[in-house]
């Protein structure tokens, strides 16, 4: 075993990680350790086990009361099955969930229904998230009813909630999902997720579908929506703009791993890992007169079934050496706020750039 | 086959140009105005770029120009020639000869174009085969370096390749290669980087410039995407309601929106806006096509609407050569177009 797989080991994880301007602070709202999901591939005749995706692999990370955290990443990096495993909507293979001190799925913890009062989620397909054969008003309330809410009381909440959407009551609540356009769906959507008075909402690429003018509004909308009701956001999103716009911090994915995680503006100003970078500098230019020359990675992100060896950005990567391939970068913090899973930033790693210990 | 050879554009022609294009859908309950009233001419190795929101008429606009829109349902007026060819007066065999020899499409998921049952080497080589009726051997040969010329590793092997096995990337340039592989003169681009990663996205952005550089072809792209939109455009047209609503240099649509929803557009969306500012969002939403306005079709959202804007839709004025917009303020020398009105967008890369 060389003595580099030690940076692999948990010591220097980033869980104890806060943001540094509220010191000090209480207890994070919600803790994430170690949380991995691998899915097997069956196939063949006996339906064995043929291969296994590493869609979560130990993935480690904090949410902070009140804050918006981003997720972004490219398709198959893991930022959906995340958000799945929070909820749990998917149970995890490993790892912890804590959320406001209380561990989730564990018998003296907080159960699944306790849970989802507090955490709710907001999905991409407006459509298919509500029930087509019931008035929207009525989708809205179905939660507060089940969750013991009188009949008369959990539709005049609906109805308030409609108002705080934007979408007139006397219009809307009577309306079936399809007499609705996208991004009215939606926020009937956002207020269904709140219609249980949550804490936290994960918003899984809430705004991706719909048109750039109507996003604009839903955006706007959530912003309100988070001052009134005092929420905290997880919000994932492929779209950087939009992630950079709405979030206090952002976590960076690839390949079921976290690779970089630190206030938006910070990362987006001075990202450090090499895949941070190539995808900020690939999204299209907004000036004509500079546009992007040169494409900063080739190639498609590699099949989550069989990653690669130690850092699974290496082979993509435009600095990966001999050491990238032998052991997985640990998620170190690289000051109070940030931190970064990249061999170049772990001292003494063995990679050229690394800072050597006592050189500074 | 003579007889579609006879007529290639003279020197001075437009290779694509398209005369107050109207499209109506009859459905059973309504018909539905999808364009109505697009002209516009687009020259040898020009990038037009079509910018709208789902819903505007840019990709039915796109499929009018290769008549790929069901004809029992749809009544088309208006006249596009393309490569020198009257597009709207063709039947079935002369469109067939048209389409892919002259102007070929690519589309937003590529499976749409790809035969899943055969290997790519096949789909191109068939292709090349149909049209030119060369023998299979010169036929595979060509394949081999289409699939090189969009770079697609292992080019060799790749042509033996069943569209499933191959990534999302690699079947988009699959699909551009089957495109090109009758050297057409107009491209046609519906979204083809919409459904990629941002990484994979700007290698065929990057990719599709090069081609319609080396090979001169004249590219129609549309997008929903501004930035897309800025990355390939030598001019931009943007559609509203079945109508384009602007039209110029990207520079200077992007710099000096004259429409109104243009401007709207380029502030809404979140480029580089700052954190905890509120957006500016334009109201409402697009009008129904089945029931337009009488008026401008932007009216009831617009900020600057007047009492002349709903009695009817402005028609196009002319801003500058090439350059156009139907608004009445800027008809009327309203608007200053000297003067940048994004001058607090920051529009620096990070």
């Amino acid at each position: 075993m060389s003595p580099l797989k030690h940076h692999v080991a948990t010591e220097d994880r980033v869980p104890g990680l806060a943001s540094e301007r509220h010191p000090p602070r209480p207890k994070p709202l919600l803790a994430i350790e170690h949380l991995t999901k691998h899915f097997p591939l069956k196939g063949g005749l006996f339906g064995r086990t043929s291969a296994v995706v590493q869609a979560v692999d130990d993935v480690s990370f904090v949410v902070e009361r009140g804050e918006t955290l981003g997720i972004v990443g490219e398709s198959g990096c893991g930022k959906s099955t995340t958000a799945r495993l929070l909820m749990h909507l998917i149970k995890p293979d490993r790892g912890s969930i804590v959320f406001d001190g209380q561990t989730v799925g564990v018998p003296e913890g907080l159960s699944q229904r306790e849970l989802h009062r507090q955490m709710q989620m907001v999905f991409q397909d407006s459509y298919a998230s509500l029930n087509p054969r019931l008035p929207v008003a009525m989708s809205i309330a179905f939660g507060p009813f089940v969750h013991g809410l009188g009949r008369t009381a959990a539709l005049l909440r609906a109805a308030d909630l409609l108002n705080a959407v934007g979408l007139e009551p006397a219009l809307f609540a009577d309306r079936y999902p399809h007499e609705l356009s996208g991004g009215q769906r939606q926020r009937i959507n956002v207020a269904r997720a709140l219609a249980l008075e949550p804490r936290i909402v994960i918003l899984d690429e809430a705004v991706s579908a719909l048109d750039k003018s109507v996003e604009a509004q839903v955006l706007n909308l959530l912003a309100d929506l988070k001052v009134r009701f005092d929420l905290t956001y997880i919000f994932i999103s492929h779209d950087l703009n939009v992630v950079r716009y709405i979030s206090d911090r952002v976590m960076v994915m690839y390949l079921g791993k976290v690779v970089e995680i630190g206030p938006v503006d910070r990362v987006y100003r001075d990202p450090q890992h090499p895949y941070t970078r190539a995808l900020l500098s690939a999204m299209p230019s907004m000036d004509p007169r500079r546009r992007t020359r040169q494409a900063p990675l080739s190639g498609d992100p590699p099949n989550p079934v069989r990653p690669p060896s130690g850092c699974r950005f290496r082979t993509r990567c435009p600095l990966a050496e001999a050491i990238c391939e032998q052991a997985p970068p640990a998620l170190l913090a690289s000051d109070t706020a940030r931190a970064v899973a990249c061999h170049m930033h772990v001292p003494a790693s063995g990679h050229t750039q690394a800072a050597t210990p006592g050189a500074e | 086959m003579s007889q579609v050879q006879a007529d290639t554009p003279t020197a001075t022609e437009p290779v694509v140009s398209v005369e107050d294009l109207h499209v109506r859908f009859l459905m059973r309950e309504a018909t539905v105005a999808a364009i109505n009233g697009v002209s516009f001419e687009l020259e040898a190795g020009q990038v037009l770029g079509i910018l709208g929101e789902s819903g505007s008429g840019k990709s039915v606009t796109l499929r009018s120009l290769m008549r790929l829109l069901p004809p029992a349902r749809t009544r088309m007026e208006g006249r596009i020639r393309i490569a020198g060819h009257e597009i709207t007066a063709m039947d079935e065999a002369q469109l067939r000869r048209v389409r892919g020899a002259k102007v070929a499409m690519i589309f937003q998921e590529p499976m749409v174009a790809l035969d899943p049952v055969f290997t790519i080497g096949v789909q191109i080589a068939e292709t090349i085969v149909r049209h030119e009726g060369i023998s299979y051997r010169a036929a595979n040969q060509r394949a081999l370096e289409l699939l090189e010329m969009v770079q697609i590793p292992s080019a060799a092997r790749r042509l033996k390749s069943y569209p499933h096995e191959m990534s999302g990337g690699m079947r988009q340039r699959a699909m551009i290669a089957l495109a090109l592989s009758c050297r057409p003169m107009v491209l046609l681009a519906d979204e083809p980087t919409t459904a990629l990663d941002v990484t994979v996205q700007i290698q065929i952005i990057l990719l599709l410039r090069q081609l319609q550089q080396e090979l001169g072809m004249a590219v129609i792209f549309v997008t929903h995407d501004v930035g897309v939109a800025i990355e390939v455009a030598d001019r931009i047209a943007v559609m509203y309601a079945g109508r384009f609503v602007e039209v110029g240099p990207t520079e200077k649509v992007v710099d000096t929106p004259a429409h109104p929803y243009t401007a709207a557009l380029l502030t809404s969306t979140v480029l580089g806006s700052t954190f905890g500012k509120r957006l500016e969002a334009i109201p409402g939403t697009p009008p129904d096509l089945r029931a337009l306005p009488a008026g401008c079709s932007f009216a009831a959202r617009c900020r600057h609407t007047q009492e002349r804007c709903r009695v009817r839709m402005p028609p196009e004025a002319a801003l500058a050569p090439g350059r156009m917009t139907r608004c009445v303020r800027v008809a009327d020398g309203e608007l200053d177009l000297g003067s940048p009105n994004l001058g607090e967008r920051n529009i620096a890369k990070p």
